[in-house]
Order: structure tokens, then sequence, then C-alpha cells
């Protein structure tokens, strides 16, 4: 797993490279633990994302919760097809902000 | 003490961490493992600061090896003998420190004598799945398996046990309230016609259910769901040549183990979260979750059967076995489960509070549940431990628990099976009463009374929560079938129409299988609706078979244990070709639920009663003069309950005669009317009214009930809709 981050305006964007899965979980984590933690809202483009676990599935829920905690504001963007049905599936998929693009999702969290 | 480094396994968090708790730093290294002695309960694998808590009990082994595996690879990653300090009793357990439960899958290796004559069969040569198993893998995609050379094809694996049920709960409904819809959690949605995203999976079932909501139907009971072989069927369909399947899956390989291949995200580890998104789902569409449970034997089979799990870890405690180890077959299916063994008791209760606790299901319908009651000699016994402890245990104490009140070596128990005020039965003497009436038989009536009023005679004692009325069950003719066919049609099962139950009760309305002549049809049409009618009006806990409600045929097969195709899967333009008959299951089934008076038998003859008419009468032709004689067959029933000015009337004629008649109507108090709600005789769609809606008789004292047909009325004044 890779991350890239930059800013658009307030909105921290993060783009998840790769396998997000029980070995790559603990370090997203660490990284996002401090970017929800006061540093206005971020965005989560998952576009590159290659497989999403069990395991990575449950980072992104711990985050969404430890966002509403913080009162900041986490968006997922660009979640893959695969990835969407999974969520979808396991009613995941509800306890997130989701955004079909980064466009979108940055206006929504800039608003 | 150094963290064993295991790249295979490790898991990456917790190797960096400091652990928070004192037992959780290592005391031995085993198989390259940081190890200590574990917690001997719970039992399984449970996940821990640092690591992964391994339990496992047998009475009888002599050693264990915990046997760890790198998830989907053949060999295994490590193997770890259990030293005897990490032995209480009969249980060996073990902390693991560093493991990732997401790709670690381990099973057990079992030493101790090898004596089938004294019941024991143990073979260390065996890789053995923990009974405990919350996941398997293996069989994440349905009728395919890993390579059949796998020394351990069903894997035990570990779930992550954190779902989010935010406020959700069972449902808790009075028994007599539920409307219960048997479904194939594969069959429902599998077909192409289902137009779901996932068919056949947890997922799609959930897609469903604004049908279900639709219908009006609040409990689904889930034919069985606990990882089975789909596979494990050596026969095939001899004029198709296409193999055939366990396609119902009454073979659990492990009972603690959602179905897999049920999952759509099966793959990615993640069935458990979906089964209980689908159980959350259905609670807030106010939908109550049984399951159908498999308790009395396991997928192992008799002494020829593999050696999955059971029979490795303590043969002669997991099974009723003869003098000389063999193997009783109470099930039909090559070995019993010895469910009243003390040991196997624990493991039965352990796995039920595990599916209300985890998965918030409402409520078990028990297999076979005769054998239940059984001693581990196989003798019948009068209080059987089993029964007596689910009955009255705190965590299933607001469950719904149904028997299958027989068994496979013919012990029927339907009235007298240990229920302790407690237990629901499976009624197949309402189902027989049913279909004798039905069909016409003479002699038929007297039982139907008896069956439509709650079975008093076998449920005295317990009332109408008791029986679970069914006209059809996934064993047996679906609704359509059961007016089409005089004869079960079984030929593709393979076993030369042998299999199957012969005594099926149905009538072909004139001509066997599908027929064009529209007067048959029209005759099906109403013998269909006539069931159902009853059904939706009897006293007790009505359950519907998925799919009757739109027509479904099995092409006249009664025991499609083994077909995995259109004859079993739900097709879903059903539903827009028989739409009346559709129409017509729901509105009796919101007719039920409008009418307390159907359902809360036993309340309504309490006190307090304006007793302006009998809680419960029996009618004829002529009114309160019904017609008892063996030739008869037109019986006639009014409820009726008021109380406050609450007034609940409902009156039900039933014809099984071919000639029309004119019945006499009880004459109402204060001024009530009777208002048709549904004539069998008449077309769709004007056979049905909407709840509420229904018209007013135009002649007050009599009606024409058409031949073999159903009518029902309910009074209320005129002009007013239904007081509810």
């Amino acid at each position: 797993m890779q991350l890239e981050m930059h800013m658009d305006g307030d909105v921290t964007i993060i783009a998840v490279a790769g396998s997000l899965d029980s070995a790559t979980a603990p370090g997203l984590r660490q990284y996002l633990e401090e970017m929800v933690s006061g540093r206005g809202p971020v965005l989560l483009d998952l576009s590159r994302m290659s497989c999403l676990s069990s395991a990575g599935l449950r980072v992104l829920l711990v985050m969404c919760r430890q966002a509403e905690r913080n009162a900041a504001r986490l968006t997922l963007a660009n979640v893959p097809a695969d990835a969407r049905q999974v969520m979808a599936a396991t009613g995941f998929l509800e306890f997130f902000t989701v955004a079909d693009t980064v466009a979108a999702g940055v206006q929504e969290l800039a608003a | 003490m150094k963290l064993a480094a295991v790249p295979a396994l490790a898991s990456p968090a917790r190797a960096q961490q400091l652990p928070e708790r004192i037992d959780a730093y290592p005391t031995h290294q085993i198989g390259g493992f940081a190890v200590r002695a574990g917690h001997p309960l719970p039992f399984g694998a449970t996940p821990v600061p640092g690591g992964i808590n391994f339990s496992v009990y047998s009475n009888h082994a002599t050693a264990m090896t915990l046997v760890l595996f790198r998830r989907g690879e053949p060999q295994p990653v490590a193997e770890l003998p259990f030293p005897p300090s990490f032995r209480t009793g009969g249980v060996y357990a073990m902390t693991v420190f560093g493991l990732d439960a997401e790709t670690c899958e381990y099973g057990y290796r079992a030493d101790g004598p090898y004596r089938p004559h004294d019941g024991h069969r143990f073979d260390p040569g065996k890789i053995l799945l923990d009974p405990y198993a919350r996941l398997i893998g293996g069989a994440e995609q349905w009728g395919i398996r890993r390579d059949a050379g796998d020394q351990y094809p069903y894997r035990a694996q570990i779930p992550c046990d954190d779902f989010d049920w935010e406020d959700d709960r069972p449902l808790n409904r009075p028994p007599c309230d539920l409307v219960i819809y048997e479904l194939h959690v594969r069959g429902f949605t599998r077909h192409p016609s289902s137009g779901v995203s996932c068919p056949g999976t947890y997922a799609a079932l959930t897609e469903k259910i604004p049908y279900l909501r639709e219908l009006g139907i609040n409990c689904v009971e889930l034919m069985p769901v606990f990882e089975y072989d789909e596979l494990d069927n050596p026969r095939s369909d001899p004029a198709a040549g296409r193999r055939l399947y366990d396609y119902w899956g009454y073979n659990p390989l492990g009972f603690f183990a959602p179905k897999a291949a049920y999952a759509a995200t099966a793959r990615y580890g993640l069935a458990v979260d979906e089964f209980k998104n689908m159980v959350k789902r259905l609670h807030k569409a106010g939908i109550e979750v049984l399951l159908d449970v498999v308790f009395n034997h396991t997928a192992e089979g008799d002494e020829r059967g593999p050696v999955i799990s059971f029979r490795g870890l303590d043969n002669a405690t997991y099974y009723m076995l003869a003098g000389g180890g063999q193997y009783y077959n109470f099930s039909g299916t090559g070995n019993t489960l010895n469910c009243n063994h003390p040991v196997v008791r624990g493991f039965v209760l352990d796995c039920l509070r595990y599916w209300v606790t985890q998965f918030h299901i409402d409520g078990f319908r028990f297999d076979l549940a005769a054998i239940l009651g059984r001693a581990p000699d196989g003798s019948v016994l009068a209080n059987p431990p089993l029964l007596e402890s689910l009955a009255h245990d705190p965590v299933l104490r607001d469950c719904k628990l149904i028997a299958e009140a027989w068994d496979a070596a013919g012990l029927y128990q339907v009235g007298s099976f240990p229920g302790y005020g407690r237990w629901s039965e499976w009624n197949g003497r309402y189902r027989d009463a049913v279909r004798r009436f039905l069909k016409g038989d003479q002699g038929a009536v007297a039982e139907l009374a008896t069956r439509l009023a709650g079975s008093a005679d076998l449920y005295y004692q317990r009332g109408p929560a008791a029986t679970v009325n069914f006209v059809t069950a996934h064993d047996g003719f679906t609704l359509q079938d059961l007016v089409s066919y005089d004869h079960k049609h079984n030929e593709a099962n393979g076993e030369g129409n042998r299999d199957g139950d012969n005594a099926n009760l149905s009538w072909n309305c004139g001509h066997e299988g599908p027929a064009d002549d529209p007067q048959i049809r029209a005759l099906r049409n109403r013998q269909a609706r006539n069931a159902l009618l009853m059904l939706l009006s009897s006293e007790g806990i009505p359950m519907l078979l998925a799919g009757d409600e739109a027509g479904r045929t099995q092409q006249g097969n009664n025991n499609a244990y083994c077909h995995d195709g259109p004859m079993t899967w739900f097709d879903w333009d059903l539903v827009r070709r028989n739409a009346d008959l559709l129409r017509f299951a729901r509105l009796a089934i919101a007719f039920r639920q409008e009418h307390p008076v159907l359902r809360h038998g036993a309340p309504a003859r309490s006190g307090q009663q304006d007793n302006a008419l009998p809680a419960i009468s029996w009618h004829g032709v002529r009114a309160w003069t019904p017609d008892w004689a063996h030739h008869g067959r037109l019986l006639a029933v009014m409820r009726y309950a008021g109380h406050g000015g609450m007034r609940d009337c409902v009156y039900l004629a039933a014809n099984s005669h071919w000639e029309a008649h004119s019945l006499e109507l009880p004459a109402l108090p204060d001024g009530l009317a009777w208002h048709l709600f549904a004539d069998t005789a008449a077309q769709p769609p004007a056979e049905i009214h909407e709840p509420g809606r229904e018209p007013p008789l135009h002649d007050q004292t009599q009606a024409r009930i058409g031949p073999r047909s159903v009518l029902v009325l309910t009074a209320r004044l005129p002009g007013q809709r239904e007081q509810r």
C-alpha cells in the first residue's frame, strides 16, 4: 500500500494505492489518526485501491468513527465497484460518506 | 522474551506495540511461535491482546497439536504441540502471539487410541476442524472445492466479531402474531429473474426485503445456514446426466460458521458481517429470523464417511454408538449426534447462545428434533436434559424454539414432544388434516375443526402458540404441486422415484401435471386459495413455503433436496404471472393481522367478554348446526371477541363438496352486519377484498358457498371501517 497526500483548499486528500488488508491497515490507521484529529476535513481517494479486506474495511470505519468523535469529516471518493459492493453487502456503506469523484467530495467537504 | 518473527502470519500491528496486559507476554517458544498457556474458556479461537487464544477439548485424547496455515496454502506454516502444562482436564489451551487473525487458518491433530470397537477413532495423521470454528474457509464458492488432495479441505478461520449492531435486538414478537416464511437462502434469489446484484446470497435476501414486507410476512425461517458440503451427493440425474447436490444443507460441517458460499463477500472473509447485516436489515423491516438447525447428525456419516472434526476429536462422545462401536442411525444419514451426552449438551447450548448473542437470531427450528430426546443408547427419554436446558436457558429465554417432532427411525412426537411449556412444534397433523379435507376425503371435517382451532387435543396445556401450522414445507410438494399431482415424480433424484414420501394426500384436480384445460386450472387456483385461507385463518402460528404465494412448482418432485437449478429456485417471473395469487396471499396475511380473534384464541376466551356471541362456534348449512357426519364435507367456524366496545368477528366456511350450498348465517347482535372478505369461488380480483373495505352482504341471512370453496366473512357496523 502507498499513500500520497495533497491539499485542496482546507481538504486533505489522501490517495490510497494497493491492497488495504490486515498487513497494511495499521499503517493507514496510524497515518490517518493524525489527519482526522483536528486538521480539517479529509478525503480518501480509493481509485487505486486494489483490494479491500475485512481488516481494511474496519480501519476505514474506525477512522470514520474517530472523525465523528472529533467532529471532523471524512469522505471516501472513487470507491472501486467491487469494494463498494462489499461495503453494501455488509452494511458498512451506510456508515460512510461516499462521493463519486474527488472533485465532488471536495465540494461537499468544503461546503 | 523475544517475539517470534514468522513473516507469513505475523501481525504487523501487534508485533510493534507493547502489550498492555501482563499476561500478554509469551512464556514459551513452540514451532517458532511465541506462546503461553492459554485461557481454557471460551472454546474456539479468540483474538486476545497480542495474539490469538486457542482452546479445544477432548476427554479421550492423549495429546493435541495446533496446526497453523497461511490462508489458502496447502502446507502448514507450523505445528504446535500443546505441552502438558497447557492442559486443564480435557481442555487444551494456548495463546499464540503475533498471529494475524485475517490471514491465519488453523486446525488440530488429536492423538489417542484407535479402537473402533470401543468407539475411539483417533488418528493424528488427520488435521481436524475445530467444532467451534466461527468461519470456515475452503468452500467460499458454491459447488467449487480446493484441490481434492488437500489434507485439510475445511479450514477454521477467525472472523471479526465487532459488527456494529447499533440498537438492534431480537424483535420478540408474540408467537401467535408470527407469519413464518420458510426459505432457502440460495434458492430464493439464485434464479436469473431475481434481479439482485449477487444472486443466491445473504446480501441478495437483504435486497428482497421490500418484497417480504409487501407480502406481509413478519418472520423468515432460513433452511440450514451452518457450513455444509453441497457436493456431498454421489448421485446424478439419470436423464440429464447432471450432477446432483446436497442443496438443502441438512448436513452440517461446522455449527458455528455461516455457510460461506451464501455470502457475496466470502472471498474477503466477510460472511459473518454479511449475515449480520442481513439480520439487522430484516429486523429493521420488522421481520424476525429463525434458523433451521440440524443437531441430530453431522456430515461425517457412518464409519465409511470422512474424518472432518468430531470423529477425530472424540468419536465416543459426539456420536451415539451401539455395542461394538457402530453408529446408530436415527437420522437416516449414517450417524446420530449424541445430544444428551453432557459434553454435547454443552456444545449445543454454546452454539445456540452464540447465534443469539452474536447474530441476534430470534429463534430456531430443530430438524428431526425427536432425536434430541434420545439417550446415548438411543432410548427415548421422558425428561431429556438437553431439551430441558434449552427451555430454561436465560440467553435463550425469549427465543422461539420449534421442534420437528419426529425422527427418521419412527419416533413421532407431535403433541407429545417434551416441551416444558416452552417448545412449539411443526404440526404434521395440521398439514395432513387440511390436505385430506382439501382433496375431498370423507371423515375429514371433525379433525379439520380441531386443527383450525389450534389443535387443543395436542396442545391444550401450551395453547395455540405451540402449533406451527402449515400445509406445505420444503419437504414435500409445493402448494401448486399439491393441487397438480396425485403422485410424486422424483425420477430426477436418481433413485428410481423410490425416495420421498408416498403419502402426500394430494389431488391433481383431474389431470396429472401441467394442464391447459381452463376448468382444471381454475379449480387448482381455487384449491390453492382455499389452502392459504384456511391456513391464515387458523389459530396457531402459520408457516408459508417461499414461492407458494406465487404458484411455484417443482414439477411434482416432493423431495427436491438434491437439485440446484430452476426446479428449486424461485422464478421471480411468477410474481408477475401469478400476480392475482400473490395479491390473494398478501390480503389473507393482512386480514389475519387485522383480526386478533384469529391469532389470540386463548385470551379471547377469557373473562371480561361481552358474550354477545360465543368465542368460537361451529356451523353448517344451518347456522349453529355443524354436520359432524362421516360423509360431511362442509364446515363453518365463527370466532368472536368483544370487550370495551371493540368487537372482532370472523366467520369462515369451507366446502370440499363438488356442489355449491346455501349457508344460513348466524344472526349478529347490535346492528353488526356481515361483510365479504373472501370467496374463493369468485373470479379474481373479486375473490378477495382489502381488509377494512369488504363490501356488505346484500342478504344478511344467507350466503352461497361454491363448490370446493372457502368463504370468509367479517362482521362490523355497516359503513364503518374495521375496528382494530
